[in-house]
């Protein structure tokens, strides 16, 4: 599949592909000569690819975790999760739409799903907020876990947020109170609970539906305390410096890993998942449902506590 | 372990800190620029006596003012990995924890203490906005953790004075870890049936707020703390909102249900005393049967405990 959308470093897989539709476009496929060129340039692509993907840089990965074809959470749901049924509200203000949950079944198993949603297009990017939750979204998030916890469902979120809506009203509605709230349920449910951090891991936000007993993370996401831009504007004192802080707060799946703060990486098809949705999201199902499956064989007591010694021994000296 | 170290005598380090103010040294209030002597402004709890402006304060003058007597344990504090991110930026972070190290005689931004209020066993943790603006990195969520286990052991109730502006950066995604295992630290206290109280001071900001900053059983703030999730700049910059007069200070909390009280710091210790009153029955029910009255219509605000406590407010002499 073709991306419509470019990255800079993307640059030369964009000239050889736009090479390849011209030819296609020039001929019917029956001309050999121009066929074995397409080919011929369908290798260089792939060369292409492996060149720039193989060794992406943080600064990179933040691109490529924040590229508008990126497969989002409502992707994930109608790829992987059969009779999805939206549950809103949180019976106290209103719905969010930057933060959206409900029942399905996954491979056959009923669970909770809940997800930020970034929205697709212009329109679609408002209508959620560019995946900003209000306070409403985590008291929604807190709603649905607790109902999934009452009736053994598990959780399953979906991470991608540039962060929690910085506004008046968002904290006027108690934006920090919503958070914690949400993060202390995450942390009690005595059901399985499996994060995937798909596109952008941004601060609070994301920690508010990520404190899982497993945390999986596609190749090219970031997940951090601050975006790169916020951090130099108050590091470096300009916002410019967002390659140099992005390379500082070792915001990669890889380095996460390496501190044990998440607990699995999923490989992405070449040239990252928007450029194969499919595939990103197949790779994605098996990965939660060996998860899942490891989860099953511990009590309610045992998840909630494994979750607990998780995070506690996480940053430890000798736990590294 | 060795949970409880340099048992701390305040009286005489009253003395030391009275030796070390000279007459003529004097600050000036950030609020209504008003001169301040010094001595005036330790007297006065280290709010301005012009304005009721409530300058910032680190754990020293908090466990001071707070603590029976003053007296107090220094819990001691477990050692973390130190720059997990080998982060630079314009300065080594090595170099800023130095620094703010040296400044302030602290290892780092949240100090944990043990000691009674009101006769009611009660642990501390204040955290010093004076270090590294109080972030919240690897050494605080441990301090943080540390002082749960500690009211655990001792039934004591868990108080925390907040002020941070949020995550440490240079600690990067561990500092927002932080926010899980800080939570972890106040489930421990609730599970255990004791108090957990927060008192956020001023500046309160990002992840702190949005982890054990907003949990409390009971959520205090200092007057005019600025207290939220985004700092008012970067609302202004993100969303360009007009914000509004007194947004994100503690009274608008108060207005807007997020707070339950803003009290004064003349006030807090005797209104933390009487909280434990009513949340620490120490073995006896907390509903006491009811007294041998000749009616039943008892006026609610008689059943309320004087204000005035036994233990006196240190420095109100
Ligand atoms: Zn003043």
């Amino acid at each position: 599949m073709e991306s419509n959308t470019f990255l800079d470093f993307e640059k030369p897989i964009a000239e050889l592909e736009g090479k390849i539709k011209e030819l296609r476009h020039l001929t019917d496929d029956s001309d050999d000569n121009i066929a074995s060129e397409v080919t011929r340039l369908e290798a260089k692509v792939d060369t292409a690819l492996h060149q720039v993907y193989d060794k992406l840089t943080p600064w990179q990965k933040m691109q490529v975790a924040r590229h508008p074809d990126r497969p989002h959470f409502l992707d994930y749901v109608s790829g992987l999760i059969d009779e999805f049924t939206p549950l809103h509200g949180d019976r106290a203000f209103g719905d969010d739409k930057a933060l959206i949950g409900g029942l399905g079944r996954f491979r056959g198993t009923p669970v909770m799903v809940i997800g930020h949603e970034k929205g697709t297009g212009t329109a679609g990017r408002v209508e959620h907020n560019f995946g900003m939750a209000h306070p409403e979204g985590y008291r929604k998030a807190v709603r649905l876990m607790e109902l999934a916890a009452r009736f053994n469902v598990p959780i399953l979120t979906f991470v991608d947020t540039p962060g929690a809506h910085p506004g008046v009203e968002a904290e006027e509605r108690g934006q920090s109170e919503a958070i914690a709230r949400s993060i202390e349920c995450c942390l009690k449910v005595k059901v399985p609970f499996v994060v995937s951090i798909v596109g952008e891991g941004g601060s609070g936000g994301a920690m508010a539906i990520a404190a899982g007993n497993k945390v999986l993370m596609l190749e090219h996401s970031v997940y951090s305390v601050i975006s790169p831009e916020g951090c130099a504007s108050i590091l470096w004192r300009d916002a410019a410096r967002a390659r140099d802080a992005a390379e500082a707060l070792k915001l990669t799946a890889q380095d996460l890993l390496g501190y044990k703060v998440i607990d699995r990486i999923v490989e992405e098809p070449l040239g990252g998942a928007h450029r194969d949705p499919e595939i990103a999201m197949s790779s994605l199902g098996d990965a939660i449902a060996e998860t899942l499956k490891d989860l099953n064989d511990l009590t309610p007591q045992q998840l909630a506590a494994q979750r607990r010694d998780k995070f506690l021994d996480m940053g430890r000296p000798g736990v590294q | 372990m060795n949970w409880l170290t340099n048992f701390v005598r305040p009286k005489i380090r009253a003395l030391v800190s009275k030796r070390d103010i000279p007459d003529n040294l004097w600050t000036k209030c950030r609020a209504c620029t008003q001169m301040i002597f010094h001595r005036d402004l330790e007297e006065n709890l280290h709010v301005c006596p012009n304005c009721d402006h409530h300058l910032r304060i680190g754990p020293d003058q908090r466990f001071a003012q707070l603590f029976d007597n003053g007296e107090h344990s220094l819990s001691e504090l477990p050692e973390v990995l130190s720059d997990p991110l080998k982060f630079r930026d314009s300065k080594r972070y090595v170099d800023r924890l130095k620094d703010s190290r040296n400044r302030t005689g602290e290892n780092d931004a949240v100090v944990v203490a043990h000691g009674t209020m009101g006769g009611h066993n009660v642990v501390l943790a204040v955290q010093n906005f004076a270090f590294m603006g109080g972030s919240m990195g690897l050494a605080a969520g441990e301090a943080l953790i540390t002082a749960a286990r500690l009211a655990v052991m001792q039934e004591a109730a868990l108080v925390v004075f907040s002020a941070a502006g949020g995550a440490r950066m240079q600690e990067g995604i561990l500092s927002l870890m932080q926010m899980p295992r800080s939570t972890i630290a106040v489930e421990m206290v609730r599970e255990a049936g004791l108090p957990y109280i927060v008192v956020l001071t001023d500046p309160t900001t990002g992840g702190v707020t949005a982890s054990y900053g907003m949990l409390g059983d009971i959520s205090i703030a200092e007057p005019g703390a600025l207290i939220g999730f985004a700092g008012p700049r970067v609302i202004e910059d993100t969303i360009r909102e007009q914000l509004p007069e007194g947004f994100q200070r503690a009274e608008y909390l108060l207005d807007h249900g997020i707070l339950d009280m803003v009290v004064k710091r003349s006030e807090m210790r005797e209104t933390l005393i009487r909280l434990f009153g009513f949340l620490m029955s120490d073995g006896k029910p907390a509903i006491a049967p009811p007294a041998p009255t000749p009616t039943s219509t008892t006026d609610v605000a008689q059943i309320a405990p004087p204000d005035e406590t036994d233990a006196p407010s240190p420095g109100q002499d």
